[in-house]
């Protein structure tokens, strides 16, 4: 079971602020989603590797040169906030 | 019959007979929107003014006797996720509610080499999270056969406006059955071509091992004219298969002697609408009678793929979603305190509700202490998904059943309850999590609403689908049928 606590951790994890109506909502849901899910655990899967890819692909190499990107006024042109060639944010620390 | 009723390559005999022209064409396409976009309202963006210059450049080429690309002049709709450059580009969502991308998706920029016509960007589920794209920040989508009910989703917009003429051709893309779900709905062919096979460069994220960009079209040779333009290696996408597509239009023979084709007993399971199924019968039928052999064939993890999916591709969501902070693009409130403040401020009024429930779910299957359980479980079932397709496809040359479990549902009816929606997806999920390639193509109505056929085939052998596809279709008249609009 997935409490409130929980859901105002995780959310806190991916940098979320919800309502009280949308903890009582996300609550409510992630317990009916997580319980669907229990469904796995009938599976065996001892000795069963994990499939994060379906190429067989390792690795991608290409030879180390300077090649075309995006203009930087291009990418700052669609910045919330700029200053010169800075994207600018409120204060960190 | 009206221009806009036509397949891409009907319109391009008639361009290359200068029985028509690029501009008609465009111009015919445009007047059907504005006839019928406020009934199915299909499109989040119309690019009027480009259609028209690419038009009239393909006019140009034929005036001077130049010869000209199979897809050249024909109008195609991008889905709203798919990187424009100059064009905003939204995911229907109010986090990119203004973001015009610097740059453009590689399947765009080659049907732009091919010289397409590019009518507008279509709507979907935010960030391709949904089934129906009710999820959409703008507005509905209206299936063209019946206003009252969905499209599918998430690519609805792109189903939609081919059916409705708005658009001779689109594209989607397909995490979970986003392209073969709406195009079943809609009454026209969609695919979801090979894991790797198109680029994702450009495509807007969400589930990346799942994720695929396809065509949606009136019929399978539009389809594999569309596959000869997007396939192909892509070196900005680090798993675009570095392979040599053939050319898909080779495959266009109307002949499936000897074809051997499994249909999964749990495809035709409870839970799939027994008018569906009768459909589905039926065409297993045509298949035999055309000289498939077509045998009964189980593969018993299919129960399992729902769960699994819904670990695997909101836990990649969750690490993909994390890129829009505020910072660099996208949606910032105004007046943050402090730059945690404008994250979390930025995101929580950015997405809507099934986006952040689905960033929720993620994390929580990510997070420290249920990693194991979940996430890394779903992986493991995902391998065994995956065995029971290549044990399958050992034996079979491809394999055959509905594309989702009912027809179009109504508007507002599934939308409370998660559950219930995903399951709309149960049979294309499995495809997805083994990154396969499938094609969704029309087999009939119930109730005059469209039913999907849905074939399944081994990887980058998109040419036996289509043959089968093609096949199914020279032999029947489901793709003809339009909705009454």
């Amino acid at each position: 079971m997935i409490s409130k606590q929980d859901v105002d951790h995780v959310a806190l994890l991916a940098r979320l602020e919800l309502t009280e109506e949308e903890k009582e909502l996300y609550t409510q849901q992630l317990n009916k989603i997580l319980n669907a899910a229990k469904a796995l655990q009938e599976v065996d899967t001892d000795n069963i590797p994990p499939t994060a890819h379906v190429l067989p692909i390792q690795n991608v190499f290409r030879e180390d040169r300077v090649g075309k990107s995006i203009d930087p006024e291009k990418a700052l042109a669609i910045a919330p906030e700029r200053e010169e060639s800075f994207f600018k944010v409120p204060k960190i620390v | 019959m009206d221009l806009y009723q036509l397949t891409a390559h009907r319109l391009h005999e008639m361009l290359v007979k200068k029985e028509v022209s690029a501009a008609e064409i465009t111009k015919a396409v445009f007047q059907r929107i504005e006839q019928v976009e406020d009934k199915v309202n299909s499109y989040i963006t119309l690019t009027q003014e480009t259609a028209e210059a690419q038009a009239a450049e393909v006019d140009k080429r034929l005036a001077a006797g130049e010869a000209i690309e199979p897809l050249a002049g024909i109008p195609v709709a991008l889905k709203d996720n798919l990187c424009t450059e100059g064009i905003r580009t939204t995911c229907a969502s109010k986090m990119l509610g203004d973001f015009v991308p610097p740059y453009t998706a590689t399947a765009v920029q080659r049907l732009y080499d091919a010289n397409l016509v590019l009518v507008g960007k279509t709507n979907l589920d935010e960030f391709a999270m949904g089934s129906s794209t009710e999820n959409s920040k703008f507005h509905l989508t209206h299936n063209p056969w019946d206003a009252e009910r969905v499209p599918g989703g998430s690519s609805g917009g792109s189903a939609a406006a081919v059916a409705a003429g708005q658009a001779i051709v689109s594209l989607g893309t397909d995490t979970g059955g986003s392209i073969r779900q709406p195009a079943s709905y809609c009454g026209v062919v969609g695919m979801k071509p090979t894991y790797g096979g198109v680029s994702r460069y450009g495509a807007v994220p969400f589930a990346s091992s799942l994720d695929q960009i396809g065509p949606i079209t009136k019929d399978v040779t539009d389809m594999a004219h569309m596959l000869n333009v997007i396939c192909g290696h892509d070196p900005l996408d680090s798993t675009s298969a570095n392979l040599q597509h053939p050319d898909f239009t080779k495959y266009l023979v109307n002949d499936i002697k000897g074809l051997k084709i499994g249909v999964p007993k749990e495809y035709l399971a409870e839970g799939i609408d027994s008018q569906v199924k009768n459909r589905i019968k039926e065409a297993i039928e045509k298949m035999t009678e055309l000289g498939a052999y077509v045998e009964e064939t189980s593969m018993p993890h299919t129960d399992y793929a729902m769960p699994a999916y819904y670990l695997l591709a909101t836990a990649e969501a969750s690490s993909n979603l994390a890129r829009y902070d505020g910072v660099s693009f996208g949606f910032r409130v105004a007046d943050a305190e402090d730059i945690v403040d404008m994250f979390k401020r930025s995101r929580s009024q950015g997405f809507g509700d099934e986006v952040k429930l689905r960033i929720m779910l993620g994390t929580y299957s990510l997070s420290a202490g249920y990693y194991d359980a979940y996430y890394l479980k779903a992986l493991k079932v995902r391998t065994l998904i995956k065995q029971d397709f290549d044990q399958a496809l050992e034996k079979y040359d491809l394999l055959l059943g509905p594309t989702s479990p009912s027809t179009a549902f109504k508007i507002g009816e599934l939308i409370n309850d998660p559950i219930k929606m995903y399951l709309q997806d149960i049979c294309t999920i499995p495809v997805n999590l083994a990154g396969l390639p499938a094609i969704s193509l029309p087999c009939g109505l119930v109730n005059n609403l469209p039913v999907g056929l849905q074939l399944i085939g081994k990887a980058f052998d998109e040419g036996t689908l289509l043959q089968a596809a093609f096949t199914f279709e020279q032999n029947t008249e489901h793709h003809r049928l339009r909705p009454e609009l």
